[in-house]
């Protein structure tokens, strides 16, 4: 009884099956292999663990008992932008809770939760290192520094403003 | 960049004058010509100054060089870290040393023309220090920098981390050369490495020399050295600046390391968050290979060696060694009791040698200029330098390197430049979510390895955050057990019940709901989980806790028994007030609230808050046109 | 890797060293950890998580101890002894660091010990009592981490969890299921199957190992007693126990008669007590499965030979085992249900026509000493003519709890006998319960199909023993098979294996999921005593020499000469894979892959849905 692959997941799959055919051969690259992963399908849904453990000759239940350890692996499908604000102590003691606050006031979300329309979010993560400009976030790849919460409503908009012009070109 | 591979030690000799003569005018003492006809602009591009734009202004200083035909007059180049994070953008221009400080693309067009075509600063970049009013222009008068002495950080901000010639120029890979040419029996550099003094730069302040010899004598087929760079510690930024501005440092230690115990694989494991040190490694690697430092025969020699990078996922207990070696083989990054050590038995069960990136980054410049010199700087107990990364409510946040024995008091105010905004000096958190806070009195106390444990804090790899009269104790140790609870693996039952047992007595407190009782539960079971925790994160998490205590337990008391905070942060224990001055009674405030706790009379001010009412969710205070209402 | 190993194998070396513990000066075996070396010399060091060759990860902080020259506490069963180590496992520093482990435990514990079903008989329960705990000074969030039951055969509730492990060990070790994996960090830490699935959504076997190893009531069998009362209390209902052979060994142990006592007659007579209608010994049909699979065996070596190995099927969790990792050897599998299913099966069809009974009427309870056959009763495929084959499956724990829910005093109960005509059974349907017992049993009857003639000694002496995997060759007649006895699933693994890769061939192989055979059963009594000796499971060779012991003395010890096996066939069945055979006694097999949680619908999880 293998696993079931969709006509509409099929690409992925086989970005899936890319993926595992260039690490499968060194030893330990479970967590290469989960984060690439999480690349391509945007989370980890328990198919595509269920898969990865199949090709790799592994029970499911260490896959997913490394899914659920690293916070880095998301098994809930997340928003097109993943805001990460810094809440190492550098950041915290300047001002980090109250940049976190403003973003939750201004998009209506808890950490942990992705906003209604599936644009925003939001999770508290560690130290990033950049610790000589707190409070830092960051927004997908983009760094944000020395922040104050009154810079976040145009932060947030400009990405909701990018969001709609994608739309409409697309 | 065409790199062929180097086979021999004379070979790398040869390879090294090539760029040294490029290069040379970078370093201080080269004499500066009237009238300069070659420009090296180097411009930070470490993770701090990359988010603030630097490359940026590289590609648009990149294209006006182009647009304007200065390509022979002046080169552009990535650097890394200088520390100096709190002035970033950071760009430094040769020969003359310039140091410029919050550039902007801007700027560009302005250095070009002044700088450049007519030999001016542009003074609105020059850094003005903040205790002498004047301005410093050049690097070497640059108080941040003048107490600080850099050797793991040797090369950040003076070379392009990603061209391995400048590493070589800078006498990169003549350590490892040296050895292999001699074929220095391991047991001499080991030897050299004891006498040094060079200790753990991780946290654990383990002997080096002492570990490597462990690894040396067990018997294996396979051996592995891995180097952690997961850099877990909130407010720790050192490894990343080294992985970011010097790679080759490292990977030329782990080769080392590699050829004293016998191994023929090398492991980097870096943490997820990390991503331009990740690129800034995986060039390094392909680099070195190509001109066949890594991989079979280095430098004509029968030593074989490689490198791959292992990437973390978001855990900070795989800093710890052996949950470190739980990552790397694919597994959840538990730890595992000890004996037997990863000297021993670690990646794959076999023996591993594991250091820390800044301890690797000292290593070939030790085994260069030999252990006398090292072993000269530092304190009996510490020798060498440190790395620190200050944090928090200081003045110049960044990252310094400094002789063991530097004094707190020195770091903090005469590198450092004292607290922002002129508030009060409280506290200095070392050792990050292991170590312990220390308070004003004890400022005096030189750093090094033994004055840190002995005033109930550590070392710890190397993070300060400085603390001011705002911040609250209490609610400091609180935030790092929540630390540590987020982080604590689960495996052992202390770390993963007591450590939250304990949070949930600091919140009672911070709540106003604390008894004296508590504080001493709070100290029996902080000794407990100490005792008898599996790994350092358990073992240490605590001390937090106890320091403040010890410190300031006024502090404790002052929430317990009076229900009050006094530096103004926990919420709970603060009241919203109308300044009856400052209130002219327009009523909004009362309005707003949700619980309707403010009452008063139009135009007759002032209006009262009912403290029995108020619920503290401040929405009234900014609504206030007159800032009349705060807490207190 | 071996799983049981006997006393000449442990592998010890000759080495011995010299250590301190609190002052005296021991000589113990190189090799041996501290806890080990403690125990051998009188110094029961407590602990909870450690299981001995199981779990041995020094989580729990229970056992920890001072050792000169390490800063802090180390536990003692990881921290192997060298020349010279000392060791104090008795300052204050010690006695406050177990107190506070154990604390902490029971400060994130649901501690209503008293409705609680491991009551009296919870490793927690007891090293709390030998630590003096009378005061738990935290008080905080106790979090709900949730209760699983949906399937026949085991509950969990995560909320007793100790996070100890040993399910996770025991399963992944010898078992080689790999149900469980720590789930999450830190406070929510869980060890549960991928996803926190339930069991049956998972490629677990229910075998109930885990439930065994596990110190607390966390993981627990599925209670079927309250049903099973309400059968025996229905005037309408006409209500028959089946015992397992290994019941007869074990039972005693929960009035704490000693381990492999035999007490057949005081099980009956407690049956009778209870108030069921019938008692059947099981072991009756266990001879049936010996004539039918005995037969399979004959007419595959001699028309079939592609169709070996043959696999025997008596054993529910191993049947599951193949369907979820072998489904290639599904066609090797014996088509015969196992002894209780054909009981059952019988029951409802020839004993109800016979006796003139209802079937309709009939409630057949199953006394095993397994969890899995609570799964099979409740298989699609168990039943005959629209009715289950089993109605309820009791272990041997539930059992005990209604011996003693009405009060009786079962060591001292006065013997009685079996009902007709399940009462007599052959010595090699005895053995069943014991690892080997199945092989050595249709060894002797194949022997009679092949070649005509009894098996001189009927004994199979390489058939017995604790050795997780055993092989060796029989001859029948001028035929020699090749055999192989795999306990612990792990071990069949590994048999298959070696006969996938060509290594070796095998006509049959006889598999118990659980180590030790039946009698080391998931259903089995557990002791949370606090007797650390005991907590090792070594305690199975012990009821199965009681098996073999008894059985020797026999009359009748080969199935085909059993009586009742005649008046069955004589009456009903006609001969061994009758086409009335086929129809009751034999069942088919459905592969189900690793991942059947994907997938929705509902025969996956493979049992009716009815509590």
């Amino acid at each position: 009884m293998g696993i079931r692959i969709e006509k509409a997941e099929q690409e992925n799959f086989q970005k899936l099956d890319d993926i595992i055919t260039r690490y499968k051969t060194q030893e330990g690259m479970l967590i290469r292999i989960l984060q690439k992963s999480q690349e391509v399908f945007g989370y980890l849904p328990p198919k595509v663990q269920a898969y990865i453990a199949q090709e790799l000759g592994m029970p499911i239940s260490t896959v997913n008992g490394m899914v659920s350890f690293y916070s880095l692996f998301s098994q809930e499908p997340r928003g097109k932008y993943t805001i990460r604000v810094c809440m190492g102590t550098a950041c915290y003691v300047k001002g980090a809770q109250e940049i976190l606050d403003a973003i939750k006031e201004e998009i209506q979300i808890g950490v942990g939760e992705t906003s209604m329309d599936k644009l925003f979010t939001l999770n508290a993560s560690r130290c990033i290192g950049a610790c000589g400009l707190a409070p830092v976030m960051t927004i997908n790849d983009e760094v944000y520094e020395r922040l104050t919460p009154a810079d976040i409503p145009s932060i947030l908009y400009s990405y909701i403003k990018t969001h709609k012009k994608a739309k409409v070109t697309h | 960049m065409n790199l062929t591979p180097i086979g021999s030690f004379d070979a790398l000799t040869k390879a090294r004058e090539e760029t040294y003569g490029h290069i040379k005018m970078r370093l201080p003492g080269e004499s500066v010509e009237k009238e300069i006809s070659k420009y090296h602009i180097l411009i930070c591009a470490g993770t701090g100054c990359t988010s603030s734009k630097s490359n940026l202004i590289r590609r648009k200083l990149e294209k006006e060089i182009k647009k304007r035909m200065l390509q022979d007059k002046v080169k552009v180049f990535k650097t890394g870290c200088f520390g100096f994070c709190k002035l970033g953008p950071i760009m430094v221009v040769y020969p003359d040393r310039t140091f410029y400080t919050k550039v902007e693309p801007g700027d560009v067009d302005e250095i070009l023309d002044s700088h450049v075509e007519r030999g001016k600063r542009v003074e609105k970049l020059l850094y003005t220090s903040p205790k002498t009013n004047s301005q410093q222009k050049t690097i070497d008068e640059i108080d941040f920098f003048t107490h600080q002495m850099r050797i793991a950080l040797r090369n950040c901000g003076l070379i392009n981390p990603e061209d391995i010639r400048e590493y070589i120029a800078m006498n990169g890979y003549m350590a490892l050369a040296d050895i292999l040419m001699h074929k220095t029996p391991p047991r001499d550099i080991i030897d050299e490495l004891k006498k040094s003094g060079l200790r753990g730069r991780g946290g654990g302040g383990f002997l080096t020399g002492q570990k490597w010899e462990f690894a040396q004598k067990y018997e294996s087929d396979k051996k592995f050295i891995l180097c952690n760079a997961d850099e877990g510690d909130p407010g720790a930024f050192m490894d990343r600046s080294i992985l970011e501005g010097d790679p080759h440092s490292v990977i030329e230690a782990m080769i080392i390391a590699g050829y004293c115990i016998g191994a023929n694989q090398g492991y980097i494991y870096v943490r997820a968050e990390y991503p331009i040190a990740v690129e800034r490694l995986e060039i390094a690697i392909d680099q070195a290979r190509k001109l066949g430092l890594l991989g079979k025969n280095i430098l004509g020699s029968s030593f074989d060696f490689d490198v791959d990078i292992r990437l973390g996922a978001g855990a900070f207990v795989c800093g710890e060694e052996t949950a470190l070696i739980q990552s790397v083989m694919g597994l959840r990054g538990e730890p595992r009791p000890r004996p037997p050590f990863p000297a021993e038995a670690g990646l794959w069960e076999k023996p591993t040698l594991n250091n820390n990136v800044e301890t690797f980054a000292n290593i070939p410049v030790i085994l260069r200029n030999g252990s006398d010199w090292y072993s000269n700087i530092g304190t009996e107990d510490s020798k060498g330098t440190k790395v620190f990364a200050l944090a928090g409510q200081i003045n110049n946040t960044g990252l310094i390197e400094t002789p063991m024995g530097t004094s707190l008091r020195t770091i903090i105010y005469d590198i450092g430049g004292g607290i922002h905004d002129h508030k009060r000096f409280k506290a200095v958190q070392t050792g990050g979510p292991s170590g312990g806070c220390i308070p004003a009195d004890l400022l005096d106390t030189k750093i090094d390895f033994k004055s840190l444990t002995d005033i109930g804090s550590m070392m710890g790899s190397g993070g300060m955050i400085v603390m001011d009269e705002t911040d609250c104790m209490i609610d400091i140790a609180r935030f790092y057990l929540e630390f540590a609870q987020d982080e604590s693996c689960g495996k052992c039952v202390p770390c993963r019940v007591g450590t939250k047992r304990l949070l949930e007595i600091l919140n009672r407190i911070t709540d106003g709901k604390g008894e004296m009782e508590d504080l001493e539960i709070l100290e029996n079971l902080c000794y407990d989980i100490k005792d008898s925790s599996l790994c350092g994160l358990g073992q240490t998490a605590p001390n937090p806790v106890l320091s403040t205590l010890k410190f300031f337990k006024d502090e404790y008391i002052a929430h317990i028994k009076e229900k009050h905070c006094p530096a103004g942060v926990c919420n709970n224990l603060l009241s919203v007030v109308i300044s009856d001055d400052k209130c002219v009674a327009c009523g909004i405030c009362a309005r707003v609230c949700p619980v309707n706790a403010i009452t008063g009379e139009n135009k007759k001010p002032p209006f009262h808050i009912h403290q029995d009412v108020c619920i503290k969710c401040g929405a009234c205070i900014p609504k206030c046109p007159v800032d009349a209402i705060y807490k207190r | 890797m071996e799983n049981i190993r006997e006393k000449e194998e442990l592998g010890l070396t000759e080495e011995k060293v010299t250590i301190h513990i609190d002052g005296r000066e021991y000589t113990v075996p190189q090799g041996l950890t501290v806890l080990e070396a403690a125990r051998m010399v009188n110094i029961e060091i407590p602990s909870l998580c450690y299981l001995k060759d199981i779990n041995e990860i020094g989580v729990c902080r229970v056992c920890v101890v001072e050792i000169e020259g390490s800063r802090t506490l180390q536990a003692s069963c990881v921290y192997p002894v060298r020349e010279g180590l000392k060791v104090r496992t008795n300052t204050e520093r010690v006695r406050r660091a177990r107190r506070t482990a154990i604390s902490l435990l029971l400060s994130n514990h649901h501690r209503e010990c008293t409705a609680c079903i491991r009551n009296l008989n919870c490793e927690l329960q007891n090293t709390a009592d030998n630590l003096g705990i009378r005061n738990i000074p935290f008080t905080g969030e106790k979090k709900d981490y949730g209760f699983h039951d949906h399937n026949p055969a085991i509950q969990r509730d995560y909320n007793k969890c100790i996070n100890c492990r040993r399910c996770m060990a025991i399963c992944n070790k010898i078992q080689e299921c790999y149900v469980y994996s720590p789930l999450n960090r830190g406070l929510d830490t869980i060890i549960a199957p991928g996803f926190k699935k339930d069991l049956s959504e998972v490629s677990c076997i229910m075998c109930g190992q885990c439930v065994i190893a596990c110190p607390t009531a966390s993981l627990s069998e599925k209670e079927h007693i309250n049903e099973v009362w309400e059968a025996i209390s229905d005037p309408n209902k006409y209500v028959i126990a089946q015992t397992a052979p290994s019941i007869q060994v074990t039972i005693g142990e929960v009035f704490g008669m000693p381990i492999g006592s035999f007490v057949a007659g005081k099980l009956v007579a407690a049956l009778r007590h209870i108030g069921f209608d019938r008692i059947f010994a099981t072991d009756v049909t266990a001879d049936l499965t010996i004539m039918e699979e005995g037969s399979e065996l004959v007419e595959r070596l001699t028309d079939h030979p592609e169709q070996l190995p043959l696999l025997s099927s008596c054993c529910p969790g191993w049947v599951k085992f193949a369907e979820h990792f072998y489904p290639e050897f599904l066609p090797h599998l014996s088509s015969t249900k196992s002894p209780h299913a054909m009981c059952g099966a019988l029951t409802k069809s020839w004993y109800a026509k016979k006796y003139n009974l209802d079937p309709e009427k009939i409630i057949n309870v199953a006394i095993m000493p397994c969890t899995a056959k609570k799964y099979e009763a409740a298989r699609p495929e168990m039943e005959s003519d629209g009715f289950r084959n089993v109605d309820y499956v009791l272990t041997t724990r539930e059992l005990g709890r209604m011996i003693r829910q009405i009060g009786l005093d079962f060591p001292n109960l006065p013997e009685e006998e079996y009902d007709e005509p399940f009462d007599q059974y052959s010595g090699a349907g005895m053995i069943f319960g014991a690892t080997g017992g199945v092989l050595e049993a249709a060894v002797r009857t194949a022997h009679k199909l092949i070649t005509g003639k009894e098996l001189k000694v009927p004994d199979y002496e390489d058939a017995r023993g604790q050795r997780g995997l055993k092989y060796g060759k029989v001859s029948l007649g001028d035929k020699t098979i090749t055999i192989a006895i795999a306990h612990g699933t792990g071990n069949a693994k590994k048999a298959l294996d070696m006969f996938k890769s060509g290594k070796k061939k095998f006509d049959y192989i006889e598999v118990m999921a659980c180590p030790g055979g039946c009698v080391g059963g998931g259903g089995q009594p557990i002791f949370g005593s606090r007797d650390y000796k005991q907590i090792s499971l070594d305690y199975r060779h012990n009821r199965a020499e009681t098996l073999y012991n008894i059985e020797r003395g026999k009359e009748i010890r080969q199935s085909h000469e059993n009586p009742r096996i005649k008046q069955i066939y004589a009456e009903f069945l006609g001969q061994p894979l009758s086409e009335v055979s086929k129809t009751y006694l034999h069942t088919s097999y459905v592969p189900r892959g690793e991942h059947p949680y994907l997938y929705k619908e509902k025969p996956y999880m493979g049992f009716n849905e009815r509590d």
